[in-house]
């Protein structure tokens, strides 16, 4: 099976003089069908992490492979012509400043298929399948952003990235801005993709979720990568990733979440475990 | 803390602590009169629609109450009733604050004054928002000092010390002389617990103090949280939208929604049984997509 997106010993170096670099030799696959989550917390280079994969920064070694093209040798028009056919697509944390304020939310969600020259019926068509497929009606994409909650708008966001048929969507925090209840149908929405992705051998969707919140990823992930300091320390299975970490820092992350009805491991394991990461 | 009052002695709800930091109930405290309280306590916008109907709310020595809640379910307005810090264009419409016996429902600013700091302290989400970002933050923490706890000027550049060193910083000295832009958030908020206890309060309001914070951060910074209470005596509200926070940190909890609180009593009968679907929604969600489920087979 043919990753749809492959990193592989991607280094990235930013800022000048000195040039500081923030990720190291960092290599990770999705696959059709598969949800990879990558968590890390501030530092942890994440965001640079989608920012290569975006094109948005420049790699200093390794690669990019989106579909088996190599996207950090894309330039100008052909950087442009990659970006409108919209094989990979975003969702970033506040739909609110990825909305159009002033257009009606089906409107944003039919834009990339109006630029590709879908035919309007066509069009109609996928806009209502990509609400339905997070649980949205068409009366409420009638509205505009500022007139749906946070976790509309988020819901929205990733409808307007289903619509163009992507084969790998790429969700950068995609529910830290949310209240719990707007957090969960977001989960549900990105649940019910990935269970409607399964069976669907290579023409599956992809996604990458990158997030601080160990905890959304745990519940939409089937992979878990753990970036620490600008490196991969841990990448396996949630299942796995979750009840038996390895690498201290997985350790120390998972004791440090919250839960309810579950001992949290004592404070002086955690405050070993930390020293050990910090070692 | 050489200065501290030494309410640990005073309070009867101290005399235990979970060895692993899990809070343990005492019935003491709920027949000491309380610290803080609303009563009844109604907020409403000024062309009158009300936002909160009618909350009561109670926090004794020693006691750390949780108040959980989303966006919009009046947590936060009701916390900021309790410190004199409405938001413009809201007002009490009806009921009482007490802090300490006293009623400030409709004291004027300098009465507050006296309260707000002094026996009351508070941290928000967002520590950068409450600090100069031009003034080193030891300057800042020496003039909070000197002005709401009264310490002597030749005195303040110690306890600031002092008091930063007691909330467990390391490289107190470089952290005094830094810039709000030069530290991280947990030590910005480090920084801030130290601005609210600075006048040794009785009450420490920490609303959503811990949410934009790495999960690693906040651990430690509820570990601080859980030290303050059994070493000081602190009373503690912890306003939190995640029910697993609270859980960690509060015997007491309520449940806001839509303005009023649907549920509240000992965060451990409420997480057994709770009793309205709201809670029950809450932790449902937990159990669905939670770590628990990874954790407890």
């Amino acid at each position: 099976m043919t990753a749809l997106l492959e990193v592989e010993d991607l280094s990235v170096d930013l800022g000048r003089a000195p040039r500081v670099r923030v990720l190291h030799d960092v290599s990770l696959r999705v696959r059709p069908g598969e949800v990879v989550g990558v968590v890390g917390e501030s530092g942890s280079g994440k965001t640079t992490l989608a920012r290569a994969i975006l094109r948005a920064v420049d790699a200093s070694t390794g690669r990019i492979v989106v579909q088996g093209r190599e996207v950090q040798a894309l330039r100008g028009r052909r950087l442009r012509d990659w970006r409108r056919a919209g094989a990979a697509q975003y969702v970033f944390q506040d739909p609110l400043r990825s909305l159009d304020p002033g257009v009606r939310v089906v409107d944003s969600v039919a834009e990339g298929l109006r630029i590709a020259g879908v035919p309007r019926d066509e069009a109609a068509a996928r806009v209502t399948a990509a609400l339905a497929a997070v649980g949205l009606s068409d009366e409420l994409a009638r509205r505009r952003p500022a007139e749906l909650s946070g976790g509309q708008r988020q819901r929205i966001a990733i409808a307007r990235a289903l619509a163009v048929e992507p084969r790998l969507l790429i969700l950068d925090e995609p529910v830290s801005a949310l209240d719990a209840a707007s957090r969960d149908r977001v989960i549900r929405a990105l649940i019910g993709l990935r269970d409607a992705a399964a069976g669907r051998g290579d023409d599956a969707l992809g996604m990458l979720v990158i997030s601080h919140d160990i905890g959304s990823l745990a519940a939409v992930s089937d992979r878990l990568v753990v970036l620490y300091r600008g490196r991969v320390v841990e990448d396996g299975l949630t299942r796995d990733v979750v009840s038996s970490p390895r690498h201290p820092y997985t350790r120390l992350l998972i004791s440090s979440v919250p839960l309810i009805g579950v001992d949290a491991p004592d404070r002086a394991e955690r405050t070993a475990l930390r020293a050990l990461v910090d070692a | 803390m050489p200065r501290l009052r030494d309410r640990v002695a005073a309070s009867p709800s101290l005399t235990t602590s979970g060895a692993k930091g899990v809070p343990s109930f005492d019935e003491a405290s709920l027949v000491a009169p309380a610290v803080a309280a609303v009563r009844g306590l109604r907020v409403s916008t000024l062309d009158g629609t009300e936002l909160v109907h009618g909350v009561d709310l109670a926090v004794r020595p020693g006691e750390a109450l949780g108040v959980v809640g989303e966006s919009g379910s009046g947590k936060t307005l009701t916390c900021r009733a309790l410190l004199g810090i409405l938001p413009a264009g809201t007002r009490i419409t009806g009921g009482a604050v007490l802090i300490e016996g006293q009623d400030l429902a409709h004291a004027d600013e300098r009465a507050w004054r006296d309260v707000r700091g002094r026996r009351l302290g508070a941290v928000f989400q967002d520590p950068a928002s409450y600090i100069n970002p031009a003034v080193r933050v030891g300057a800042q923490l020496e003039e909070v000092l000197r002005v709401t706890a009264g310490v002597p000027r030749r005195q303040t550049r110690e306890r600031a010390r002092e008091l930063l060193d007691s909330l467990g910083l390391r490289d107190v000295d470089l952290v005094l002389r830094r810039r709000v832009g030069e530290l991280s958030g947990g030590m910005l908020q480090r920084v801030l617990i130290a601005m609210a206890l600075a006048a040794d309060p009785a009450v420490l309001i920490a609303d959503e103090a811990t949410t934009a914070l790495d999960v690693t951060v906040q651990a430690e910074l509820l570990d601080l949280l859980r030290d303050l209470r059994r070493e000081r005596g602190l009373a503690l509200i912890l306003v939190s939208h995640d029910l697993a926070v609270v859980s960690q940190v509060c015997e007491r909890v309520l449940v806001f929604r839509d303005g009023a609180i649907v549920e509240g009593g000992a965060t451990a009968r409420v997480l057994r049984a709770p009793g309205h679907p709201y809670t029950r929604e809450l932790l449902a969600a937990h159990a669905e997509y939670g770590l628990e489920r990874y954790l407890r087979s």
